[in-house]
């Protein structure tokens, strides 16, 4: 049901030599969540932050940043979609979506 | 110091990050992979910046009605002044990796002492650029270390580059008049203080990523008057043929 993100899986069988697959993220400002920008490749944790910033904030884009092995990420097989996520369709309530925000509440 | 001197020394510090902009700009697609092809081009886009605020100052310093794209178009191989270091070929990776560490060391220490003159311009332009160059050091310390520790191979190249390169450091902490005039004013540190800067780094980087230091003590010079390698009037052909073919064209 669970799974590694098959396509680093691939890489590392290949005879590729730009180093494993790391997915980065950026966040914008301090305080806010970590989104995720893209991919890169580099042989370890130094050369990934570095190649990251060289792809990814060369434009103002964050202050902060993590960079992840992607065999690391645990993500969901997409033929366990509907297992998954489709409970929730019918169930608005489970959204906080009924109440008034006070003015002056940002980043909901 | 009049401002002349202290045009002249803006240029030569401007044409040193010019060259070096051109040489980081011939490695764009040809990295040995996409991420670092976009970082060697983009070292090469940090030094442009640094080269056209230097130059521009350089140009109304001067006070001649020149412009920065004269001084870069305009002026023939004995009319610059960058070091010899910054014209040497991309050879292979580990050249381009010796070369800009090098020279990075160095601009290092330059823009570190420029961040703090009371000249606003120029201290703006070092505040901004010694961010840059801080970057610059990281990535091209890591491959210093990265190649010198790696294969059998790459240890032999990293090594040969450094070997090839190291006449043209001699350079980085040689004075004429117009530094010591620069170094009155606290613009620049003196050649001995330099030399000890560069030396004491190199040899702790190199040591780290079993390298050595080598040993030869001849060290070339000229460029402080013009005089270049043969590489130079390549690189200038290059960057200027438009400008001689045509000259002022605009788009």
């Amino acid at each position: 049901m669970l799974k590694n993100i098959q396509i680093n899986n691939e890489m590392s069988e290949s005879k590729d030599t730009q180093g494993e697959l790391w997915e980065v993220f950026l966040q914008t400002k301090k305080g806010l969540p970590f989104k995720h920008a893209g991919s890169v490749h580099a042989y370890d944790k130094e050369m990934a932050i570095q190649n990251a910033r060289d792809l990814y904030t060369r434009r103002g884009e964050g202050r902060g940043m993590w960079v992840v092995p992607a065999n690391a990420i645990v993500a969901v097989d997409p033929s366990d979609d509907s297992s998954f996520f489709d409970p929730a369709d019918d169930k608005v309530y489970r959204h906080p979506t009924f109440y008034e925000l006070p003015e002056g509440i940002k980043n909901m | 110091m009049e401002l002349l001197d202290l045009s002249r020394f803006c240029m030569r510090l401007g044409d040193s990050c010019l060259i070096m902009a051109h040489r980081q700009s011939e490695m764009c697609s040809k990295g040995p992979f996409l991420e670092e092809d976009i970082a060697q081009t983009n070292l090469g886009l940090d030094l442009l910046g640094q080269a056209e605020a230097l130059l521009i100052y350089a140009a109304e310093l001067e006070g001649k009605g020149r412009t920065a794209d004269d001084l870069v178009y305009k002026r023939p191989e004995r009319g610059f002044y960058n070091f010899m270091l910054a014209e040497q070929p991309n050879t292979d990776f580990a050249f381009a990796v010796v070369r800009q560490y090098i020279m990075t060391l160095y601009l290092s220490r330059v823009y570190e002492t420029l961040a703090k003159v009371d000249d606003e311009t120029l201290s703006g332009i070092a505040a901004k650029a010694v961010k840059e160059i801080a970057y610059h050091q990281r990535h091209l310390g890591m491959w210093i270390k990265r190649l010198g520790e790696g294969t059998e191979e790459s240890h032999e190249r990293i090594q040969t580059a450094i070997n090839e390169l190291w006449m043209f450091v001699g350079e980085l902490y040689e004075e004429d008049e117009l530094d010591f005039k620069i170094q009155e004013v606290g613009y620049a540190i003196s050649g001995d203080e330099m030399k000890a800067y560069l030396m004491a780094n190199i040899s702790s980087h190199l040591t780290e990523a079993t390298l050595s230091v080598p040993k030869s003590v001849y060290m070339t010079t000229g460029s402080k008057k013009g005089i270049h390698t043969e590489y130079l009037g390549y690189i200038l052909a290059e960057m200027q043929y438009l400008q001689r073919a045509y000259p002022d064209a605009k788009w």
